[in-house]
């Protein structure tokens, strides 16, 4: 089984600004997902598929899997919830066919992720992949999944992050999607922290209402500016505004080149803290300015010879 | 003998000096001397030229065996006239040997696809040969080989005398009694009569058909009075919903709405998108949409329009409604915006399909044209593109205005998918060449953006604006990696259709489809 996988090893710390979820059973979705330049494609075998189509997805899955080249973008499948018999048949066609990654709906403890992992590894040896391959992250989708988040988070080796998803959260809370993002404040900067602490992703919702252009990009700024590290889309048209965004600024990275060009100098001269374009600077700045201009260059946007 | 896009034009068709195609501009600066129709003076003063039928009208127009006869396509599917008057000259008359020539033929003839069938059509000239005429053509049921021109190249062939039209038959929106006629002002409207007018002066005899008679004067008409014979005023000239749809609407696709974005970036990256530049794009998904994403560009740069050229839909009447483009110079409209957008602004203007794109002229509008938008059915790894014959080898499209619009650019951007349905867009050869690929300058797919690469001028200017183009060999591989190579098609020796270059050379010749042999 194993030789059927063309995909390379998937890699838990790559950018992932953008996740655009496809139903799995939809081959004219699949069969070229990565043209629209999205970082991660999520192949859904739960909601969007229905409950007597579960085997024709898997099936499409399969196939799409170890037939399409999706070249650079990461393929993580959405497998269905522990508390269905679907799921431990999605973890084993996932991991025969060489997806990246699973995402685990409806997240809600550290044994959820253990019990995941395990299935995902007992499919790694019957298939003849190699063991540990296949990353996982979490759905948070619940208060209870975001007061445990740190602990599902460090569940396992295998965890590249944690996403909320606030179409079932903001249920659970009794509230709406809100102008500022309100309602969602609290559990986001939870989600965060946790995620940080653990040195993992964190990677917000949808949006869900396509045709609200200035609602959209209202959330993106303000997720953005928090520090999630990307967004689920549903739409290629979501793509670029989360791009453009989710990149440092021309000055941001101007800046940084500045201090790393700077660092060395001061460094030998034994100076610990000086001033960048008016701005003090201390060592915690030189890994800030390196992760920018890193960043930058993975998104395109660096032009410069560091 | 070869010809300039590599394709084997057979000798038999060289005579009467017609020549293979040389190259886009290899007939600039040659001398023409501009054909004349033969007219009956209308001296004395007459109280109208109605006719109660067109039956009447043909009994006036000296109808006879090999008549060449001609029509506009400005009502488009919804066409009435040219079945009826084909039915007439038939049934009636008896004509015979019938020579049809229009601007585009479609799904509103199938009558004539009989009598193509039953021999008593024997030619067809015209851009557009969809349906079953087309089926019918590359079926091989014509005594001679259609031709199929451009359009541009049809009003150069009637000024040249090439295209000699007996009696056109031009329905109008709007008539008065002396055959001042127009495209607007009736009870179904179809915009500019762009089309109509080079044949409403080229032809020997012109009988207008409209169901709107309106009181003389009618002006500012488009076919005017001192050109037209006869009137005919019938119960209707077209079926509305077939004449345009209401409005053409964006896409909502997410990759046509990806190629349209990525095309505009492009637009955008080029020295000619300045203050003044001028715009033309096509009507289907992609192109249609290029118009949404321009208008970012032109905000953020605060850069406008000068004018844009059509083929016109509701979105380029919107732009100018909102400021950004200062003129529109219309040939033919699209939708019901367009149509009334013609009617009531006066920076919305008709100009004739001559007028528009005619090679022959002493420099027509596509001349001054920057950007032209455009969608293909195939294109090669030359840049050729085929708007013409479907993967099954069947005539089904139209160049129209494609091969003018690219010649004479000076940014040609190539639209389309990579692959239709089982079909690879991108391929080796094109099944029929009816642009050049030296006319072409960039390609935009859904897996990425070609240059030609005699544009080294455009390929260092997507470089500086950071915009990924690869080469179009690597698409056409991308393509057939994912659909396969097609088995080339099976044809007979027959040829049944001539492709003209815009300057009237043998681009391509389409030949009888032959029943697919699985051997």
């Amino acid at each position: 089984m194993a030789d059927k996988i063309t995909r390379p090893r998937p890699k838990k710390d790559r950018l992932r600004r953008t996740m655009m979820f496809m139903n799995a059973q939809r081959p004219g979705l699949i069969k070229d997902a990565y043209i629209y330049g999205v970082d991660s494609i999520i192949l859904d075998l739960e909601d969007a598929v229905a409950v007597n189509q579960k085997d024709a997805a898997r099936f499409s899955l399969y196939h799409a899997l170890t037939t399409i080249d999706y070249g650079d973008t990461e393929v993580i499948v959405r497998i269905n919830g522990l508390d269905t018999e679907y799921w431990q048949e999605d973890v084993r066609v996932c991991v025969a066919g060489g997806a990246d990654g699973i995402r685990i709906a409806k997240c809600e403890s550290a044994d959820m992720v253990r019990q995941v992992e395990a299935a995902v590894e007992a499919a790694e040896r019957e298939f003849g992949v190699e063991v540990g391959r296949t990353l996982l992250m979490a759905a948070l989708e619940s208060p209870l999944g975001i007061m445990n988040a740190y602990e599902i988070c460090t569940a396992s080796d295998r965890m590249l992050g944690c996403a909320i998803s606030g179409g079932d959260f903001r249920q659970s809370m009794h509230v709406q999607i809100e102008p500022d993002g309100i309602e969602m404040q609290a559990a986001r900067s939870q989600m965060l922290l946790a995620a940080r602490a653990a040195g993992v992703q964190c990677l917000d919702t949808m949006f869900p209402n396509l045709d609200d252009e200035e609602g959209f990009r209202r959330e993106v700024d303000l997720v953005a500016r928090m520090g999630f590290d990307g967004k689920s889309v549903i739409n290629p048209k979501q793509i670029a505004y989360i791009h453009e965004k989710f990149a440092p600024t021309q000055k941001q990275i101007a800046h940084a080149e500045n201090i790393a060009r700077s660092c060395r100098a001061q460094s030998e001269a034994g100076i610990g803290v000086y001033v960048v374009d008016g701005k003090m600077v201390d060592p915690p700045f030189y890994k800030e300015a390196e992760r920018i201009i890193e960043l930058a260059k993975k998104c395109g946007v660096y032009h410069g010879d560091l | 003998m070869i010809n300039a896009v590599g394709r084997d034009i057979p000798d038999y068709l060289l005579a009467d000096g017609k020549e293979v195609y040389q190259g886009r501009f290899a007939k600039d600066g040659q001398l023409v001397k501009r054909d004349s129709p033969t007219c009956v003076m209308h001296e004395k003063p007459v109280a109208d030229k109605l006719c109660a039928s067109i039956r009447e009208a043909c009994e006036h127009c000296d109808v006879h065996d090999g008549m060449t006869i001609s029509f506009h396509s400005e009502f488009r599917n919804g066409d009435y006239t040219a079945s009826q008057v084909v039915k007439v000259l038939v049934e009636d008359f008896g004509v015979r040997d019938l020579h049809v020539a229009a601007t585009s033929l479609g799904d509103a003839h199938d009558l004539l696809a009989d009598y193509i069938e039953q021999g008593i059509i024997t030619h067809i000239e015209s851009s557009g040969v969809r349906g079953r005429i087309g089926e019918a053509i590359s079926h091989g049921k014509l005594k001679e080989p259609a031709i199929i021109r451009s359009h541009g190249g049809r009003p150069r062939a009637m000024m040249a005398g090439e295209l000699h039209v007996d009696v056109t038959f031009l329905a109008a929106s709007t008539s008065d009694k002396a055959g001042n006629a127009s495209g607007v002002g009736g009870k179904n409207n179809c915009g500019s009569l762009g089309f109509a007018i080079p044949d409403s002066q080229y032809a020997d005899k012109v009988v207008i058909i409209t169901d709107t008679l309106v009181d003389f004067p009618n002006v500012p008409a488009s076919i005017k009075c001192e050109d037209v014979d006869y009137v005919v005023v019938v119960d209707e000239i077209g079926d509305p919903k077939r004449i345009a749809s209401k409005e053409a609407r964006f896409t909502q696709d997410p990759r046509e709405l990806m190629m349209a974005k990525n095309a505009a970036d492009v637009i955008a990256a080029l020295p000619y998108f300045k203050n003044g530049f001028s715009f033309q794009t096509g009507v289907g998904g992609p192109s249609l949409a290029v118009n949404r994403f321009l208008e970012d560009h032109m905000r953020e740069k605060n850069i406008k329009m000068g004018f844009a050229l059509g083929g016109v839909s509701g979105a380029i009447c919107n732009l100018l409604d909102k400021g950004l483009v200062g003129k529109i110079i219309d040939v033919q409209d699209f939708d019901q915006t367009a149509i009334n957008h013609l009617a009531n602004n006066p920076n919305h203007v008709e100009m004739s399909q001559s007028e528009y794109a005619n090679p022959g002229s002493k420099g027509s509008f596509v001349n001054y044209l920057d950007y032209m938008v455009l969608s293909a059915l195939e294109i090669d790894t030359k840049f050729n593109v085929n708007v013409v014959t479907g993967s099954d080898g069947v005539v089904r499209g139209a160049p129209g205005g494609h091969p003018d619009t690219a010649a004479t650019s000076k940014c040609c951007i190539i639209v389309t998918p990579l692959v239709r349905g089982r079909m690879p867009v991108v391929c080796k050869d094109v099944t029929t060449v009816t642009t050049p690929g030296e006319c072409v300058d960039v390609l935009v797919t859904d897996y990425g953006t070609a240059v030609n690469p005699a544009r080294t001028d455009i390929i260092e200017c997507l470089d500086a604006a950071g915009i990924p183009h690869v080469s179009i060999e690597s698409l056409q591989e991308k393509a057939y990696s994912i659909v396969g190579e097609p088995d080339p098609l099976q044809w007979e020796d027959k040829v049944v259709a001539i492709v003209e270059a815009r300057d009237g050379t043998i681009l391509d010749v389409i030949r009888q489809i032959k029943p697919y042999d699985f051997e």
